[in-house]
Order: C-alpha cells, then structure tokens, then sequence
C-alpha cells in the first residue's frame, strides 16, 4: 500500500514537471507581453529596461529553469496588470470560486443521487421520466446559456435574485466568505444552481443506471428474503455497491467544475479565479495564466490521487488485492 | 428483411423510433436552412449599408421602416434577428462539422496506429491521450484559443486539438480488438502491405462506434465554439456565430431586452438536443449489449 502511494506521487511530480514545461511554453508563444505592459509611445530606453527587468530577453529555456526555481519557492511572479504578486492575486481570489464550485458540487450530488436512485428504483413512473428529460436537457445545454436563462427568469423578470456580484461576506479564518450572509447566499444560489446543472444531470444519470444494474443482482434479492424494509435494502446495500462510481465523478467532477467556473464566474460576474484567468487571457497577462494552469492541473492530479485512494477505503477487495 | 443491405437494415431499425426519426429531421432541416441562408433570410445582415439604426432593438413583430415585419425583432445594429440567426447557424455548423472531421480523422489514425504498433509506443500514445482527457475540454480550448489567437482557423485547430483524445480512445478500444482476431491475422500473413490492412480491414470494423463519438462530438463542439464566442476568446466579430449573438445580446438582457440573446439561443439548443438524440438512437443500435 504505501510503495503504492509513494509511486503514484513520483508520478504525480513528473507530470506536474511535464505540465509546467508545456505551460509555459505555450503560454510564452503568445504575443509580446511586453507591448502589454508599456504604452507604444515611450522611449527605446524603458522598453530595454522593462523588457530587462521582467527578463524577457533572456532564452527561453532559462526564463523557464528561473521560473521553475521560483516556483518552488511559493513565487509565480508578478501579474502584468495587477501588479502585485500571482500567488497572492489568486488566492485572494480562490476563496470565491471555491465556496461556488464546492456549493455547486454538494448540492448536485444531493439532490441528483437520491433522484437517480429513484428513477432506477423506479424506471416507469411519470415522476421517473421527468427526471430523466430533464438530466438530457441538463446535459446538451451549454452552460453559458443556463445561466442567461436563471438571470432573465429570476434576476430580471421574477426580480428574486441579483443577477451578479458575491453580496455581503462575513470573514472566517481571516477570509471573506459569501456562504455566511443571508445576503450572500441570496448572490450564492444562481451562479451555483447554473454551475451545478450539468453535474446534476451526470449524478442522476448514474446512479440510475447503478440502481437499475444493482436491483437485479443477488444481494438485493437477499436482502429482500431476509426480511429487509425496501428503504433499508436501497440505504444500505443499493447506495453502498453504487457509491464507487459516484465517488470518482464527483472528485473528477468538482475538478472539471473548477473549468466551468470560467464560464458562470463571466456570467454572474463572480470574482473569482475563472473571471480571473478569463480577464488575463485577454490583457495577455502571463504570470497569472501560467499559475492558473499550474494551479488546475495540480487540482487535477491531487484529487486524482485522492479518488484512488478513496476507492480503497470503499471497496474491501482492493484493500486486501493490494496490502 | 434479411437479405436487405446493412444500411437499409440499419435505417429501417432507426426509423422505429419516432423521438430520433423527428430529430433527424431537424437536424437535415438546419443543415438545408444553413446552406440556403442567403436564400431564405429575408435580410442580408452583413450589408451594412442595408441597416437602418432606428430600427435597432425593436421587439419581435416590429414592422421596420422598410416595411418588412421582424418576426424576432432586431439586435442593436438593427439587423433582422431572423437572418442574424440563419447565418449564424450556417457558421456554428460549419466549425462544428469541420472541427469534428479533423478530430475524427487525426483521433482515429492515432488510436489505431497504437493498437496496430503495440508494445512501448501504444503504451505511450494512449497515456499521453488519457492524460489529456483527465483535463475538461472546454479549459483546453480555452487556453489553445487563446494562444492561437481570434479566427475561423484558429478555432478549428483548438476545438480539434481539445476533442480529438476522445476518437483516438475510442479508435483505439476498437482497433486493440480487432488487432487479435483471425481475420486480420490472417490479413497481416499475406504479402499484403500493412497499410492496406488497416485501411480496408481494421478501419471499417472500427467505424461503428466512432460514428457514435462522431454525432456526440460534432454537438459538443457546436457547443464549445459557442462558450468560446460567447467569453469572447472564439471567432472574430466579423463572424458572428450563434454564440457570438448570444453574447452580443447579452448586455441589453438586463434591461429586458430579450430577445437578441434568447432566440439565438433557443435555436443552438435546438440544434444540440436534436444531432445528441440521434446520436442516441445510434449508440443503442450499435451496442451489442442492448440488442433483443
């Protein structure tokens, strides 16, 4: 078990090594940073200056061995046009994001389990389709346009909800949190309803094509024979074979909700990192891309690892196949 | 009924379903509307001599001052939101489908290129591939949009570059089964060049479930072209897809003007759902699981 573990975190250096290399590669092919960063009209001398002191006009692969240096000591560099130091950018602005991706995530797997299991325990009742045409729709609509959707229905018709901003926040462990506002959660809920939608309609989907698998094996006829209530049998049998699958998406998943935060944080104008990396993409700031990506992949292959080890704890025969 | 063609078969067995027939039909009739575009729409929204401003923002059923009625109203340059619409779905398609046959074609040669050399280079390609699917499509379009920078081709490349894992996986599940087989052994033991028994013997057997992928990702990457135009990092605004009129709409929505974002919008999702329903009803008849 644990040469296991420390395999899978050699593996996990040498691909966040690999990833960091074709970051920054990528990321340097576009543009010149450098007209971002000073106007057109100044003097050859401050444009060798700045291009000097961002070392811009070094080789490519020394910019990277400095960059790959400072990184490891906690240092991104410094935004092009915040100008203030990426980490610190970024983690000003993660708290945010997390608080909606997080609420986005539970609150799909909350409500999309139960209504799966449901539509799995019950295949052919009216209540059962509804469910089902709604996780399609969920599915094939884009995202960006849920979100146009909830804003005209409850932000400018219904006049419920604000169309946009993080609200009032209250601070816990030094950091500004919408979470504990009534006001706040007022600004929380539709970005996080539009983020969840699609992860809505992938729990519900498998957990009713688990359900429909699981009813029909032994345990469950077992179980049932030996006098179990239907709900017990579903609680604890039913939930328990079908947790392995749920579990992995849902760590993938609250990875991938990261990715899509993107697309809700420009809709609602949420101040977090997807606005963030979405504003950097376009003024071409290139410290905060590359510490965006890094910092995405690095979510990726932590709850990777994560999810692997999960599956251990869930499932006793890997935990006996691999000792 | 058994001596009738694969196809006739095929079709015969899809026409069964009413949900998938009707979205077939849909989907064959936004193709035809988006080929006959500067046929049927009753402007040409490019013209912009043609534009009146003060007809700009009219809500649907407005009589213009030309004496035409915009039966969708008109977005802020006046233009018909009709014709906006018809043309831009000529541009979503055309990126979708393009974008879809290039990643169909350097996805499936990749992933049948490994199955067939096997051994340290097909466990290689397919981890490089699994990696990158372990990253969400949309934030690899986004960063290679971005890096390539605005254009028709530009977006071509991202949107293939950010699908084309999905046809090599699948290509590759294929083409490793088809690989151990008799037949292809068989193929591989006569004089014939490999190249001829990929393309005429392993390729055909590995179509079916990539033409699956296939209608499931042309609808994605009509919807990522979307999302990209509609942040803004997608196509130029001198070609204006249907996510780039969402988007453009997208400001007056706050003052309640609609209906430049909404019908754009319902027109995408239209076109969405319908090209996944078929792609549904396909995946049941190929998947051998599922046949009675």
């Amino acid at each position: 078990m644990l040469t296991h573990i420390i395999e899978r975190i050699l593996q996990a250096l040498f691909v966040m090594l690999v990833m960091s290399a074709l970051v920054f590669v990528g990321v340097y092919a576009i543009g010149n940073p450098i007209d971002v960063l000073i106007g057109p009209d100044v003097t050859q001398e401050i444009r060798q200056q700045t291009i000097a002191y961002y070392g811009l006009d070094r080789p490519l692969w020394e910019q990277y061995f400095t960059f790959l240096g400072r990184v490891l000591h906690g240092d991104f560099g410094r935004s092009f046009v915040f100008g203030m130091p990426v980490l610190e950018l970024i983690l000003s602005r993660l708290p945010a994001t997390l608080e909606l991706t997080l609420t986005a995530v539970i609150g799909a797997a909350a409500i999309g389990v139960p209504a799966g299991i449901y539509a799995g325990y019950k295949p052919d009742s009216f209540l059962s389709k509804l469910i089902m045409a709604i996780s399609i729709l969920g599915f094939s609509v884009p995202t960006f346009w849920i979100g146009l959707v909830l804003i005209i229905a409850f932000a400018v018709e219904l006049q419920w909800l604000p169309a946009g901003g993080r609200g009032d926040t209250a601070s816990l462990f030094g950091v500004q949190w919408s979470f504990l506002t009534l006001n706040g959660w007022t600004h929380l809920l539709l970005p996080a309803l539009n983020l969840a939608f699609f992860k809505l309609a992938l729990m519900t989907r498998l957990a009713r094509a688990g359900t429909r698998e699981v009813m029909l094996t032994d345990t469950v006829k077992f179980a049932r024979a030996a006098g179990l209530s239907e709900w017990t049998v579903l609680r604890r049998h039913v939930l328990r074979l079908i947790a392995i699958p749920i579990v992995t998406v849902f760590g993938l998943e609250f990875a991938s909700t990261l990715a899509f935060a993107v697309v809700t944080e420009t809709i609602f104008s949420w101040p977090g990192i997807g606005k963030l990396i979405i504003d950097s993409i376009t003024s071409l700031d290139r410290p905060v891309m590359v510490a965006y990506l890094m910092l995405v992949a690095f979510v990726f292959i932590t709850i990777n690892f994560l999810v692997d080890l999960t599956y251990v704890a869930l499932d006793p025969r890997l935990r006996k196949g691999r000792a | 009924m058994d001596r009738a063609s694969p196809v006739a078969r095929f079709w015969s067995e899809f026409a069964e379903s009413k949900t998938a027939l009707i979205a077939l039909i849909v989907v064959l009739l936004m193709i035809g509307l988006a080929l006959a575009a500067p046929l049927v729409a009753p402007q040409d929204p490019y013209d912009l001599a043609n534009l009146p401003l003060m007809d700009a923002r009219r809500p649907p059923g407005y009589v213009g001052s030309s004496g035409y009625t915009h039966i969708l109203g008109t977005d802020a340059q006046g233009r018909d939101l009709l014709s906006a619409i018809l043309y831009g779905l000529r541009i979503s398609l055309q990126m979708g489908l393009i974008a879809g046959a290039f990643a169909f074609s350097v996805g499936s040669a990749l992933g049948i290129t490994a199955a067939y050399l096997g051994g340290r280079w097909e466990a290689f390609i397919m981890r490089v591939i699994d990696l990158q699917l372990a990253f969400p499509a949309i934030l690899l379009a986004l960063v290679i949009s971005a890096l390539l920078g605005q254009g028709k081709a530009q977006l071509i490349a991202a949107l293939a570059a950010a699908q084309y894992a999905y046809f090599a996986r699948t290509a590759h599940g294929a083409a490793a089964a088809e690989r151990g087989k008799d037949y292809v052994e068989a193929a591989f033991s006569t004089p014939l060049p490999a190249h001829r028994v990929i393309w005429r013997h392993i390729l055909p057997n590995c179509l079916p479930p990539l033409i699956v992928v296939a209608t499931v990702q042309v609808a994605s990457a009509i919807a990522l072209e979307a999302t990209l135009s509609f942040l803004g990092v997608g196509l130029p605004v001198t070609e204006p897809s249907l996510g780039m009129l969402i988007s453009n709409g997208f400001q007056y929505m706050l003052s309640g003007r609609y209906w430049i974002s909404i019908y754009p919008g319902i027109a995408l999702i239209i076109l969405i759902v319908a090209i996944n329903l078929v792609g549904d009803q396909i995946r049941d008849q190929v998947n051998p699981r599922l046949k009675r």
